[in-house]
């Protein structure tokens, strides 16, 4: 079935990697289909950013996302803006320490990523904790593929960085899932 | 074989590394710079070379250069960088150049929308330098046929001894899907011709089957290669209206002539198809979602996806019309291929579906534009 | 047309079959092809090696004459297709032949990467001061207060010293002569074909028909007592200096003799690092 996600943040969040790893992850490690599709601003840092992607185990026509399944967004900015687009029962993931909601919108998933990250030792992986609780919320791609594509998208002397961050994440949204 | 996760533009310049190009020379424009970025990481790594020349006249006439030193080149641009290229292209096609040209089409014209598609050079790419020419124009609409595309894109610039022109769109070039790398001994590749005679009876533009023997610099031919008209010795004869006629027919005999064996066209559900979705690139999969809803809604409705767009494939057109009544043109232009259709079927039968560029057709678009052809209106 | 008999020592260099050719009586640009040949013939360049690229105009026709594999390219753009050609087969010995107008206005911008980049590559600019193909009008390198078709009141612009422009881009070998200085034109064309990387050799040359005839050098013979009265050697002047003014002194010389890596040298590393 055919399932829209879009990453929504600023430039420098690393946006455009997280929508490259989910897409990766689903077309060469779950055997689906998946289109990814990055938009961002001219500026290269703080402008705003995301990333698209299209799932579905059928072929995939229309690659844009136009009414996202999922909405994960990672500043107040990206919140505003793209909030409005998401499906009626659509989820909503957010980074609860840089978006504050305004209105009810059906389901929400809450993640103090930048936070976990800085405990981690390295900020810039809060997409990374990010991505493991998207995972772990939406199961739209399984884990170990979603490993496999972290691991080969990040410097080696990363790795270990990364897969920490990604499993906290995870784990995260698999009691976010349980409650 | 293995599998990748590519966008467009990475899948191109894989697909150029797998068809043996040894020589990139580009200028960086939005938005086809992923393919230099990676022809400057990936061609040393195969004995190759990147060049990043100072504007696109200059990459276009190095990509020349390298040709006739023995290697297969190429260039990647834009709009308005495949302006600037027209100029070496003719080049390209009077001296029967073996190269291939990506223009990742953007929103035009001048500098227009640097960062969103278009589709709006098809002409361009057929007419864009001065002079009777032919040349061959190929659309991919995924980047799996980027890769696949760019392969046969060489093929046919070394068996046609002409430039090539990926007619690429921004869409395509951003997107990235899974595309399928064959193993290398499953990739078929085309060689130029080479010199068979010895240089005392090697006549450089004599050609017994369209397409002469091309011998290379530091080959022993002494070749002379001009930019004006040639006869068969490649000696000037631009005085000689009879040189002249001869010359210009093979150039555009040579592709016109074979037409059928460069046409690569895709037709979806067209068996009993009453209005045929005419497009190409990104547009061809927005085309497809609504046909499948349409389909399901009863019209018989089919697709008729160019993956060659130049030569046109005139003689498909002539007979195809026989049994659509008709003919939708979805393009991210203001009608451009449209015209080549109502040239081949009549204008009564055609219809267009356009957009200026900056975004592609929403599905839902195109299924009202079936139905309002299938409603006579 | 050929002669029973006569042997010219040079014909092996040349396509017989394409002779006469073009240039009008008191034409420098014979000269330079012969200076141009006899260095050749002084070097060990292998001529199945040897590639000649020039773009368009009255200089740009020397490719056609020479038997080795010559490219008659587009106006202004020899130098990038020499690029090209150089980069695919390094072992090609590549020189580019053109006039001021091929290699300064339309194709300017093409000669100062080259040489900034150091591509190995002998360009030879033949300087008459006009573009004579087309009858006769303004250059980048005309002089001020020239008359051309198109300043026929006179130039004013500041013309170009090519010289200068080779140096401040950075070629390694920089030298002009005039078409008066046969024997020096050749001994720097030969020094510039064995040297590595980008050199650079000016030759100001006649144009009676269309540039002296405005400028009160109505033939060939004018042009060369102008060169004779008016050319001072300085060899080792910094280019700046070397400037052409009408009327004024033609410095000529060896200017520039240095060595860097060029462009070619810098691929083959890249490329052994993958390739040891």
């Amino acid at each position: 079935m055919r399932r829209e996600i879009k990453f929504g943040g600023f430039g420098g969040q690393g946006i455009i990697l997280m929508g490259n790893i989910v897409g990766k992850a689903s077309a060469k490690y779950d055997g689906k289909n998946a289109v990814f599709t990055p938009s961002y601003g001219p500026e290269a840092r703080g402008g705003a950013a995301s990333s698209n992607i299209v799932i579905d185990e059928e072929e995939i026509d229309y690659p844009y996302v136009t009414k996202p399944d999922v909405l994960v967004v990672m500043s107040q900015e990206a919140y505003e803006k793209y909030a409005p687009s998401l499906k009626d029962d659509g989820i909503l993931i957010i980074d609860e320490d840089l978006v504050h909601l305004k209105n009810g919108v059906g389901r929400v998933a809450k993640i103090p990523s930048t936070r976990i990250a800085e405990k981690l030792g390295k900020r810039i992986v809060a997409n990374i904790v990010m991505l493991g609780f998207f995972a772990g919320v939406t199961k739209l791609i399984s884990y170990k593929a979603i490993r496999k594509a972290v691991l080969e998208s990040v410097p080696p002397k990363f790795k270990e960085l990364n897969e920490e961050a990604l499993e906290k994440g995870y784990k995260y949204g698999i009691k976010w899932r349980e409650e | 074989m293995r599998i990748e996760f590519y966008n467009g533009n990475v899948a191109s310049a894989e697909g150029a590394i797998h068809a043996g190009c040894k020589f990139f020379a580009g200028y960086p424009i939005t938005p086809s710079t992923e393919i230099a970025e990676h022809m400057a990481l990936r061609l040393p790594q195969v004995g190759g070379v990147f060049i990043q020349m100072e504007d696109e006249l200059a990459s276009m006439a190095a990509i020349l250069g390298a040709s006739w030193g023995g290697v297969k080149s190429m260039t990647a641009t834009s709009g308005p960088g495949f302006s600037l290229m027209m100029e070496n292209i003719g080049l390209g096609a009077m001296t029967e150049t073996p190269c291939v040209i990506v223009n990742v089409q953007r929103g035009g014209p001048s500098t227009g929308m640097p960062t969103l598609v278009g589709q709006a050079d098809v002409m361009q790419a057929r007419w864009g330098s001065h002079g009777d020419y032919e040349i061959i124009a190929l659309s991919p609409s995924s980047p799996q046929e980027c890769f696949d595309m760019t392969i046969r894109a060489f093929n046919l610039a070394e068996e046609y001894r002409v430039p090539v022109i990926i007619l690429m769109d921004e869409s395509v070039a951003h997107m990235s899907e899974k595309v399928m790398i064959p193993d290398e001994k499953d990739i078929k590749l085309v060689e130029r011709k080479k010199a068979s005679v010895p240089p005392s009876e090697y006549l450089p533009y004599k050609a017994d089957d369209f397409v002469p023997e091309m011998a290379c610099a530091g080959e022993g031919y002494n070749v002379h290669v001009t930019g004006l008209t040639h006869d068969e010795k490649g000696y000037p004869q631009a005085t000689s209206p009879e040189v002249q006629e001869k010359l210009v027919r093979r150039l555009c005999d040579k592709i016109r002539e074979n037409e059928e064996k460069i046409r690569d066209i895709e037709e979806i559900e067209m068996e009993d198809a009453k209005i045929a979705l005419v497009s190409f690139g990104i547009s061809a999969r927005s085309c497809k979602s609504a046909m499948k809803k349409a389909r399901k809604d009863g019209y018989k409705v089919g697709i008729i996806r160019l993956k060659t767009i130049w030569p046109f494939p005139e003689k498909y057109f002539e007979e195809i019309s026989e049994k659509v009544k008709k003919f939708i043109v979805v393009e991210i232009n203001y009608g451009q291929i449209k015209l080549e259709v109502e040239r081949m079927v009549g204008r009564k039968k055609v219809v267009l579906l356009p957009k200026m560029g900056g975004d592609i057709h929403k599905p839902e678009e195109i299924y009202g534009k079936i139905k309002e052809v299938h409603n006579g209106n | 047309m050929e002669i029973e008999g006569e042997h010219h020592p040079l014909d092996e260099y040349l396509r017989a079959d394409r002779i006469p050719h073009i240039w009008c009586p008191g034409c420098g640009l014979g000269t330079v092809l012969n200076g141009f040949l006899h260095a050749l013939e002084e070097t060990d360049i292998d001529l199945k090696n040897l590639a000649i690229v020039s773009g368009i105009g009255c200089t740009g026709r020397i490719a056609g004459y020479i038997n080795v594999d010559s490219y008659h390219t587009t106006h202004g753009r020899a130098i990038p297709f020499a690029t090209g050609l150089k980069l695919a087969n390094p072992k090609l010995k590549v020189v580019v032949i053109s006039g001021d107008g091929d290699l300064f206005a339309i194709g300017g911008n093409h000669f100062i990467h080259a040489a900034r980049r150091n591509i190995d590559m002998t360009v030879i600019c033949v300087n008459n001061y006009n573009y004579g193909m087309t009858g006769g009008q303004l250059g980048p390198t005309t002089p001020l207060e020239s008359k051309t078709t198109t300043t026929p009141y006179g130039n004013i612009e500041h013309p170009f010293n090519l010289c200068h422009v080779a140096h401040a881009s950075g070629a390694v070998y920089v030298a002009r002569w005039t078409a008066l200085h046969a024997r020096r034109m050749k001994d720097s064309i030969k020094e510039a074909l064995n040297k590595k990387g980008f050199s650079f050799v000016e030759i100001i040359a006649s144009c009676p028909t269309t540039y002296g005839r405005r400028n009160k050098m109505p033939t060939g013979l004018d042009t060369m007592k102008y060169y004779k009265e008016k050319s001072v050697i300085k060899h080792g002047i910094e280019p700046e200096k070397a400037d052409i003014e009408i009327g004024g002194e033609i410095i000529v010389g060896k200017f520039v003799d240095i060595e860097k890596p060029t462009f070619n040298e810098e691929v083959e590393k890249l490329i052994r690092r993958f390739h040891k």
